[in-house]
């Protein structure tokens, strides 16, 4: 059901009364805003696959307003698809304001109404937030209410529907949160080198039984504790969940608990960096409606413990979290030579070594619901995933600067994208990003990038340039050449210009799109092959 | 009917006499302790915001950039930069050991993992960096960075500090 009728008078109303509060009275109440949009115009380019859609463009807008006041604020989003850009759902279509609320904060106590993004600990139950480019938002349309009684002590509850599309899922979630800062609660401790931070929260969700063949539990409830010790340098923090049988699309309507553990342990001083991580997932998707799937109506956020690449080889073959199960690790270590020393040079020099892992649970069948079934430290034997990079970042001296990168990557690529028959990828990658400053304000960034693989399409080899003119000017042309596909040695030529003045972006570029997947913390979107023109601006204010 | 409510309690809200700019969002410390953004602003200060990522490529050049100018700009202007990672819990964990091993021993590092802050200051992509008075009033703002754009910030820097 739309509810756009009212939306609109409600857009009308904040509009015209936060006008006539700003300039009738001056009373410093403000609105600030974004808005975005992206636009492609699509060409028929058969050698890539890409077809035109019926309507022939694809446009996505967004538009935000906030006005704050004091302790108040109100907001609200316009979402217009029209029709939604490729890739993303086709239920998102049409035009709304799907995300409005209102909020009153004061002496440590905060209450919102309408639309909220939040997060408990990191995010294991719950975490609800939107991410434009994967096509996502699952705020929560409900009530929260935020407490601060005592000096270290913060609570949050919640309770509301889940944002599907331009409508709200079926079931319910509620929540409760607390945080307890040890060392500010007991003033003993103030001093202390040793800082302690415990954390607790449950969610439950609610939906309506209405499968005639099964009785499916309605409420299901979930907990989960955190503890993070602060020690100079050293940081340890971990959160285990735990989630009550949660028959589901996901687990195939097994009747088995989940849980989920995840620890960070870092150490760092001047230069030097240690990061180490492990996570462990067993039957922890969780949404608000049992028999969702894709990205929908996912109640938790399961992140994925890998490194985020973004140059465009490096990102072929991103790793997307298995809420069903896995267990992984993922080790870093930075180090910046200081300029001066042998191998910092007169500008320094930095090192970062990463490596990442995720296998399978090791699991064993069983007769009842349960399905299976898993040893809790045990590792299994299929691997999900591993990437072992090097970066070294160099600046030369003040004209030019230098990164180079190397990746390995094992990518099982039946699992990660739900597959069958395409194995396991096995693929190294070389980049060099190189920069040169002609002027103080004009530069040169040139990027190669080489992709090596037996599977999949092959072997890519890429080029970018790019100029830029700061703060206003860019253009930049890059192609990606699958030299290695046996079919079909294909090249994915692009260029962009853009403007910038301020908080206003304007771009303008076209070229052709090749067909992969978008991933933002674990969360993955495919997108198909496209050609065209495509525009993007954006602006805040 | 619910939207009617908020309207109505819209002209309540914006007939009511409060004034106040800073925005009041909780965000964390590298420690992990809860910072309200209040807190950031002291008045007087002029205070540069930069919200980056570390899988973010051009915010880390700008954050090079930043480190190299800030202990000059600071001591002419008297600004403040707090730099805020939008990291979610996937790498949050990785700003700290990330910042120091990258050797940014000049700016003040915080955390919004569920990107509050940022939506609070309307920030659509990182790299984004505003300049706001000590008071939350925004001065000037900029959205990607490019070499050279550091350049641009001081010259904003310089003309609103001496006002």
């Amino acid at each position: 059901m739309r509810r756009n009728l009212l939306e609109k008078l409600f857009v009308i109303c904040l509009i015209v009364f936060t006008n006539a509060g700003l300039f009738a009275q001056n009373n410093e109440g403000q609105i600030h805003g974004n808005f975005q949009v992206d636009a492609q115009i699509y060409r028929q380019d058969s050698a890539i696959g890409a077809d035109v859609p019926p309507e022939k463009m694809g446009l996505n807008t967004y538009a935000n307003f906030t006005f704050t006041k004091g302790d108040f604020s109100a907001g609200l989003r316009y979402e217009g698809y029209m029709n939604a850009l490729l890739g993303y759902d086709e239920q998102y279509d049409g035009v709304g304001v799907p995300y409005r609320y209102i909020s009153y904060q004061n002496d440590g106590l905060s209450i919102t109404v309408g639309n909220f993004y939040e997060q408990f600990g990191n995010g294991l139950l719950f975490r609800s937030y939107e991410d434009k480019s994967l096509g996502y938002d699952n705020a929560i349309d409900g009530l929260r209410v935020k407490f601060n009684p005592y000096k270290g002590v913060y609570l949050k509850g919640f309770t509301g529907k889940q944002r599907s599309y331009f409508d709200v899922g079926p079931g319910i979630v509620r929540g409760v949160d607390g945080e307890f800062f040890i060392n500010d609660i007991f003033s003993a401790l103030s001093e202390n080198k040793t800082q302690v931070i415990l954390g607790g929260s449950f969610v439950s969700k609610y939906q309506k039984d209405e499968d005639p063949r099964f009785k499916l539990p309605e409420n299901v409830g979930s907990f989960a504790g955190r503890a993070s010790l602060v020690h100079g340098g050293f940081n340890l923090s971990g959160e285990y969940a735990y989630k009550y049988p949660d028959p589901s699309a996901d687990n195939g309507y097994n009747i088995k608990f989940g849980d989920a553990l995840l620890i960070n342990a870092t150490y760092s001083q001047k230069g030097l960096g240690i990061y180490l991580s492990m996570k462990r997932v067993d039957n922890m998707n969780f949404r608000s409606d049992r028999n969702a799937s894709l990205n929908n109506l996912q109640i938790n956020f399961i992140p994925a413990i890998t490194t985020n690449h973004t140059y465009s080889l490096a990102a072929m073959y991103p790793y997307a979290t298995q809420p069903n199960g896995e267990i992984g690790f993922h080790g870093e270590i930075t180090k910046n030579f200081a300029r001066g020393s042998t191998l910092g040079g007169k500008y320094g020099t930095n090192v970062a070594l990463n490596f990442s892992r995720v296998n399978s649970l090791k699991t064993t069948p069983t007769v009842d619901g349960t399905g299976y079934e898993s040893e809790y430290f045990a590792i299994g034997d299929e691997i999900y995933f591993q990437d072992i990079n090097v970066k070294i970042h160099k600046k030369i001296n003040s004209k030019w600067k230098t990164d180079i990168s190397y990746l390995n990557i094992i990518y099982n690529k039946d699992v990660v994208q739900g597959l069958a028959g395409y194995g396991t990828i096995n693929a190294n990658v070389a980049i060099a990003d190189v920069s040169y400053k002609f002027k103080p304000r004009h530069s040169l960034r040139v990027e190669i990038q080489a992709l090596f693989t037996e599977q999949d399409n092959g072997d890519w080899a890429m080029g970018l340039m790019e100029y830029t003119i700061a703060p206003k000017w860019f253009i930049n042309v890059s192609d990606q050449y699958n030299y290695g596909n046996s079919d079909d040695k294909l090249h994915y030529f692009n260029v962009a210009a853009g403007y910038k003045k301020g908080a206003n972006r304007f771009q303008l570029g076209y070229g052709r799109q090749r067909e992969g997947i978008v991933c933002i913390g674990g969360v993955c979107r495919n997108v198909p092959a496209s050609s065209g023109f495509n525009i993007s601006i954006t602006s805040s204010f | 009917m619910k939207n009617l409510l908020l309207a109505i309690f819209l002209i309540l809200v914006s007939n009511s006499g409060f004034s106040q700019n800073i925005p009041n969002v909780q965000i964390k410390s590298l420690e992990n302790k809860i910072v309200n953004t209040q807190d950031l602003f002291d008045g007087e200060s002029l205070i540069i915001l930069s919200f980056w990522a570390t899988w973010c490529k051009p915010c880390i050049k700008e954050l090079d950039a930043y480190n190299e100018n800030i202990i000059d700009w600071a001591e002419e202007t008297g600004v403040k930069l707090y730099a805020i990672s939008i990291d979610n819990a996937r790498s949050m964990s990785r700003v700290a050991p990330f910042v120091n091993g990258r050797g940014w021993e000049d700016i003040e590092f915080y955390l919004d993992p569920n990107e509050d802050f940022k939506r609070t200051m309307n920030v659509i992509n990182v790299p984004h960096t505003l300049l706001l008075d000590g008071n939350g009033k925004i001065l000037w703002q900029h959205t990607s960075y490019a070499d050279g754009d550091e350049y641009e910030l001081y010259d904003v820097i310089k003309e609103k500090s001496s006002k």
